[in-house]
């Protein structure tokens, strides 16, 4: 309101971010920290899951089809080995699919999320900074694609990939098309978000500000308005990432993703499945729980976001 | 018998911080066909008095102390359903933005009849009688026909106009109007002001008008309460408060109030509460390259400049609407002179600043810059040596900063674009900059959300000095600031042209102001220049009737006291 | 007000045109349908015949004038797998589809809006809180777990309603109907709630956000300061500036219940569109995913262009021009 503003020094970096009001909301709200928490630990375990897991579900060396269909907790009726979570019917230990598996989820989520982001984020500045026919190309393009649901876009695009790809090829470039089936789907998000974004900050002053200078089109799209428009961008990532990973899910439940040789969480529902009505609970239920459980704690934090990032609410 | 007394009232509004006393011990009382003005800069609780007595305050502000009471009755501290009762009821509230003030999916009859059977319990066919003579009075000619349109079919006066008219569906004795013209053009805003005197007048209604104009308060209210930082430091009669005032922050106030009919040299430093400022632009003069004067004695010379915009698009050509927003406008600026541009909003005159800043292209016409033909360069780098000896201060202290960039980043983006200093130098003219702007040099490390609306206006000077420019364009650079802080501001760009010899193109809707800052001024009107003249010339001796009628409109003024002034008048 | 509808016409068409484009693609290039549809024994003039039969020889703009020809008409060539013309496939399975999309979408609407608004008003109750909680489980849960679970709990524990297929259907004419048969209607049960859930929550979700932003608007409190009754404050004043964004969304919504029948369909292996996409997929079977893919964008532009028309029922913005009082 007066000067005053003016009176203490400066801080560091550190200080100025732990002292903003997004740190401390953050830190006041157990939700956002407890599934942050969830977050971390899921995506860690992941990251390292060749040494946390107590076998590699992928070395068909230390697999032994007598372990099948062993209870959680339980000794093998015929090795006396026991498993925390218990085994497939291929007597693999669904703890160490579980981590394989998430490991192939979050490296899908991710990578689709990154793609759809620089895809969205680079297209959105343009249609909203430069305009003209280029803004209704694309902005078209992206109303078209938003008439259909992502998922079935990714379906589509995974169908047509599997058709011109030799069928020798198929299994080792599943990974990728899935991350491209869902990057491509999901870029429309982000695109319209910025663009929107980017068209109210590009009648702000301090845009014509740089235009006067003589700042060229591509300094201001980068220096100027990228860096404002990336908290609504933020929010989007992650609510994305949480849609993406359930999308795999789906499309390998559907057989239409990661391969079984590759198994991914939604690979091992589908597995799962068809071992639920016989009794054999524990294969589709931990890579349900930990699905859920990854979505659901992406989902809480995306809410919180949204809400922390809010000008409104602020 | 006294309406409403407010008795000690404090609000608070706890933050993670502290707890923020928006209202402290605050006492008012509103009478019977009287206009009680609510006046203070920005912060000093004035609305948050409003709210609180409505009800109406957002969480987590709440009542801390005090009472409220209507005709002597306490009303604070009555459960939500009670306020309710009495709200709409006894007291109305009018809100400044009459765009977004009403619903824009129900037709303007649609909710004054809603209202009016709420409070009047009156027969359908009983209540459109009432509407549409409400209407009627509050001046929307063809009451019958237009009480079925959408708002949205109504200009912003008329708009405003039927707020009113709502607030009085339930004939209320207390009505509460919160800044009702600050959105609204001069012509408008005297008509909206002359209606609520009548109305207050005829109906024996009390007033509490909450503003931040002097102008206002002076010309329309009978008893003003002032306010500082939550708190009431001066109450009394219209007259008495404005002509004599005995506060030091309600005489630092009046005297920072620009006048029409006098011109001062520069604003008295009447500080209170720390708001004032060292700033010493004499000493930027000292390093400052002053180019050679232009050989003509003209800077700058605009002929037949035109802009259209496209209004409705559509495939035809033949079909396309255009909107002239500026036509055949000419004007030449001497070397070192401030000419100013006054006119209502959309009179075309941002747009001829932007045009001439380079931010739009023209339609037709000629800019020429120091005998340089400006409208002919076409590339970015012909344009380069134009850029750097134009700069421009902005409107809105909160849009014209990047919140994402460091102040000294900002302050140096021209510098490093213009290639003008390399290496160290850059930072030494950054950190003399923000020092001479009174801000300091280790204000360079923060970034503009840590500053108020007038120390970023203070960051924009420093950044348009940064290239030394000769030519300075200050679009509306005051208009919504504070008028102490505008004050300090325009001492500031008064002393760019004493000392270093800028040449000013100065856009205003304030002919106070222009008249204090401007040696010549030209009057635009839907897009066209109107009259031109030296300013005293123009002020004393108006040749066009749109110029007399936007000078009668003008608040006069002659009642503020001019305790400080003395020393200064010219 | 009838530009508006010719030119959203317009621009319907031309997204059935990409549309058909991309479909024509997929059907000319992916794939050889010369390989699909002649087997290992063939001669060179059989495919020289087959060519010219098909078109194949033509040039694109021809091939694809013929293709639009032949959509519009519902021939799309035969399914590589079944053999059988897709045109009859279609017929055969859109009412399981149609039906399911039907009560789910109905059942997703009415208890989406209801609880969006109850949980705007109430914001800070503890049964708003409640619901707003089990939503994020809602959005959080893919729609097959969802599946999965009802199955797992109503037919295989609990053994009260059945866990795949249609039950008993009578026909109209064409239409193969579940509605008229107990077993049937029980049928529809859990499939109907699977799919209609995860959009359910969007809705509830999308309403709430929109009605809490309409709810701090100016004259929103304008008439709250006007004394008017909370009830009509949120129903007549926020509750109607809600529904234009909302009206979108749920648009978009009803398109994609049809594209995640596709998962329901499934799970339940209920004889739908779905379930009949999922294969062509599978076995790359590209007449079949050109048909349903022209089909279904029928169906969203179809969506589309009323739910623009319900813009001009609710928004007098665009209903009256901005002639009036100045």
């Amino acid at each position: 309101m007066s000067d005053q503003t003016s009176q203490s020094a400066p801080k560091s970096m550190f200080a100025r971010a732990w002292d903003s009001d997004f740190a401390y909301n953050f830190r006041r709200t157990p939700v956002a920290v407890g599934s942050a928490f969830v977050v971390a630990l899921l995506v860690l375990s992941a990251i390292f899951a060749p040494l946390i897991a107590p076998h590699n579900p992928f070395d068909p060396a230390s697999l032994d089809l007598m372990n099948g269909f062993t209870a959680p907790m339980a000794a093998n009726e015929f090795t006396g080995d026991v498993f925390w979570l218990g085994t497939d019917d291929q007597g693999r230990d669904v703890f160490s699919t579980i981590l394989y598996g998430m490991r192939i989820s979050l490296f899908v989520g991710f990578s689709a999320v990154l793609f759809a982001m620089v895809l969205g984020i680079t297209l959105g500045l343009i249609a909203g900074y430069v305009g003209g026919w280029i803004e209704t190309i694309i902005m078209r393009a992206a109303d078209v694609q938003l008439t259909f649901p992502a998922i079935l876009v990714a379906m589509l695009i995974f169908g047509v990939a599997k058709g011109i790809t030799p069928i020798e090829h198929q299994d080792k470039m599943a990974i990728w098309v899935l991350i491209l089936a869902i990057g491509l789907s999901d870029w429309v998000q982000f695109a319209r978000v910025v663009r929107g974004a980017t068209l109210v900050e590009k009648d702000k002053e301090y845009v014509q500000a740089a235009r006067m200078i003589g700042r060229g089109k591509g300094i201001i799209m980068l220096r100027h308005i990228l860096p404002n428009v990336l908290s609504p961008v933020l929010v989007i990532a992650t609510i994305s990432l949480a849609l993406a990973i359930i999308a795999e899910a789906t499309l390998s439940f559907l057989g239409v993703g990661a391969p079984p040789t590759q198994p991914s969480l939604g690979t091992l529902i589908r597995i799962g499945q068809g071992f639920l009505f016989s009794g054999e609970w524990w294969i589709i239920l931990f890579p349900s729980v930990t699905l859920l459980s990854l979505a659901l704690s992406v989902n809480l934090l995306g809410d919180w976001l949204r809400d922390a990032l809010n000008p409104r609410l602020q | 018998m006294t309406l409403l007394t407010i008795e000690d009232l404090s609000v608070h509004f706890p933050t993670r911080h502290k707890v923020f006393v928006a209202v402290n011990e605050a006492d008012l009382t509103v009478e019977p066909g009287e206009i009680h003005g609510l006046v203070g800069e920005s912060g000093a609780g004035k609305s948050t008095i409003g709210a609180a007595v409505m009800g109406l305050l957002e969480r987590p502000g709440h009542i801390a102390g005090g009472t409220v009471s209507f005709k002597g009755e306490a009303i604070s501290g009555r459960d939500a359903e009670a306020m309710r009762s009495l709200r709409g009821a006894k007291i109305s509230m009018i809100f400044q933005d009459p765009l977004t003030s009403l619903n824009p999916l129900l037709t303007v009859g649609q909710q004054l009849i809603e209202t009016i059977q709420f409070h009047l319990k009156l027969s359908d066919g009983d209540s459109r009688k009432r509407a549409v003579e409400l209407l009627d009075r509050v001046g929307i000619p063809l009451p019958d026909e237009r009480i079925d349109m959408y708002p949205h079919q109504f200009s912003g006066g008329m708009r405003q106009r039927v707020v009113i008219a709502l607030a009085l569906c339930s004939e209320p004795d207390v009505i509460i109007a919160d800044e009702p013209t600050t959105a609204l053009d001069v012509s408008i805003q005297a008509q909206i002001l002359e209606l609520i005197k009548e109305l207050a007048r005829e109906r024996q209604t009390g007033v509490i008008l909450i503003t931040h104009d002097m102008g206002v308060i002076a010309d329309t209210t009978d008893k003003v309460t002032v306010m500082y930082q939550g708190a009431v430091v001066e109450s009394g009669a219209t007259e008495q408060v404005m002509g004599n005032p005995q506060h030091d922050y309600t005489k630092s106030l009046i005297a920072a109030v620009p006048r029409p009919t006098l011109k001062v040299h520069r604003f008295p430093q009447l500080s209170y509460g720390g708001r004032s400022i060292e700033f010493h632009i004499d000493d930027l003069a000292r390093n400052w390259q002053k180019p050679e004067p232009s050989k003509s004695g003209t800077l700058l010379k605009v002929e037949n400049l035109t802009k259209t915009f496209l209004q409705k698009g559509a495939l035809i050509p033949s079909r396309r609407k255009y909107f002239k927003a500026v036509d055949n406008v000419s004007f030449d600026i001497r070397d070192g002179e401030v000419f100013g541009v006054v006119g209502e909003s959309g009179s075309g005159k941002s747009t001829v600043a932007r045009m001439i800043a380079t931010l739009y292209e023209t339609n037709g016409g000629k800019i020429t810059f120091d005998e340089t033909e400006v409208t002919a360069l076409s590339s970015n780098r012909d344009l380069e040596g134009y850029r750097r000896q134009i700069q421009m201060i902005f409107q809105d202290p909160y849009s014209s900063l990047n919140p994402r960039m460091r102040v000294d980043e900002i302050i140096a983006e021209p510098v490093k674009h213009h290639k003008l200093l390399e290496g160290a130098a850059i930072q030494h003219r950054v950190d003399e900059l923000l020092d001479r702007v009174g801000l300091g040099s280790e204000a360079g490390r923060r970034y503009p959300h840590e500053f108020s609306g007038g120390q970023r206006q203070r960051i924009s000077i420093a950044r348009a000095l940064a290239t030394q420019p000769r030519f300075l364009i200050c679009d509306e650079p005051t208009s919504a600031l504070d008028v102490s802080i505008q004050a300090q501001i325009l001492n500031i760009l008064k002393d760019l042209q004493e000392h270093l010899g800028l040449t000013m193109l100065f856009i205003s809707h304030d002919l106070p102001v222009v008249r204090q800052m401007c040696d010549r001024v030209g009057v635009m009107r839907q897009g066209q220049m109107v009259e031109v003249a030296e300013t005293e010339e123009l002020f004393a001796n108006p040749k066009e009737a749109y110029t007399r009628e936007l000078l009668s409109l003008m608040p006069k003024l002659e009642g503020l006291s001019t305790e400080g002034l003395k020393d200064e008048i010219v | 007000m009838l530009t508006f509808v010719i030119r959203r016409v317009f621009q319907s068409a031309l997204v059935l045109l990409i549309v058909g484009l991309v479909a024509f693609s997929m059907f000319r290039f992916v794939g050889d349908p010369i390989d699909n549809m002649l087997g290992q024994e063939r001669t060179d003039a059989d495919i020289a015949r087959l060519r010219t039969d098909l078109g194949l020889d033509q040039p694109f703009p021809v091939q694809y004038v013929k293709f639009l020809k032949g959509a519009a008409e519902g021939n799309f060539g035969v399914s590589y797998r079944q053999g059988r013309p897709v045109s009859t496939i279609l017929v055969e399975r859109a009412p399981a589809t149609l039906e399911l999309a039907a009560v789910s979408g109905f059942f997703a609407i009415t208890i989406g809006i209801g609880l969006g608004v109850f949980t705007a008003i109430r914001r800070d109750g503890f049964m708003a809180n409640m619901i707003m909680s089990v939503s994020l489980i809602g959005v959080s849960l893919p729609t097959f777990l969802i599946g999965i679970l009802l199955i797992y709990l109503f037919a295989v524990e609990l053994g009260w309603l059945p866990s795949f297929g249609r039950g008993d259907v009578v026909n109209i004419g064409w239409w193969s109907t579940g509605f008229l048969t107990a077993s049937g209607l029980k049928a529809l049960i859990l499939p109907s709630i699977t799919l209609g859930l995860y959009q359910m929550t969007l809705i509830m979700r999308l309403v709430r956000s929109e009605m809490l932003e309409v709810l701090r608007q100016d004259y929103i409190r304008f008439a709250r300061a006007r004394g008017l009754k909370e009830r009509s404050v949120n129903f007549r004043h926020a509750l109607k500036n809600t529904l234009v964004p909302v009206i979108t969304v749920t648009g978009l919504q009803l398109g994609s219940i049809i594209a995640f029948a596709i998962i329901t369909e499934t799970v339940f292996q209920w004889p739908g569109v779905g379930l009949l996409f999922i294969n062509a997929i599978q076995f790359v079977d590209i007449p079949v995913m050109a048909a349903y893919l022209m089909l279904i964008s029928v169906m969203f532009v179809g969506i589309n262009l009323i739910v623009d028309l319900l813009y001009f029922a609710i928004d007098p913005r665009l209903r009256v021009d901005q002639k009036g009082a100045k």
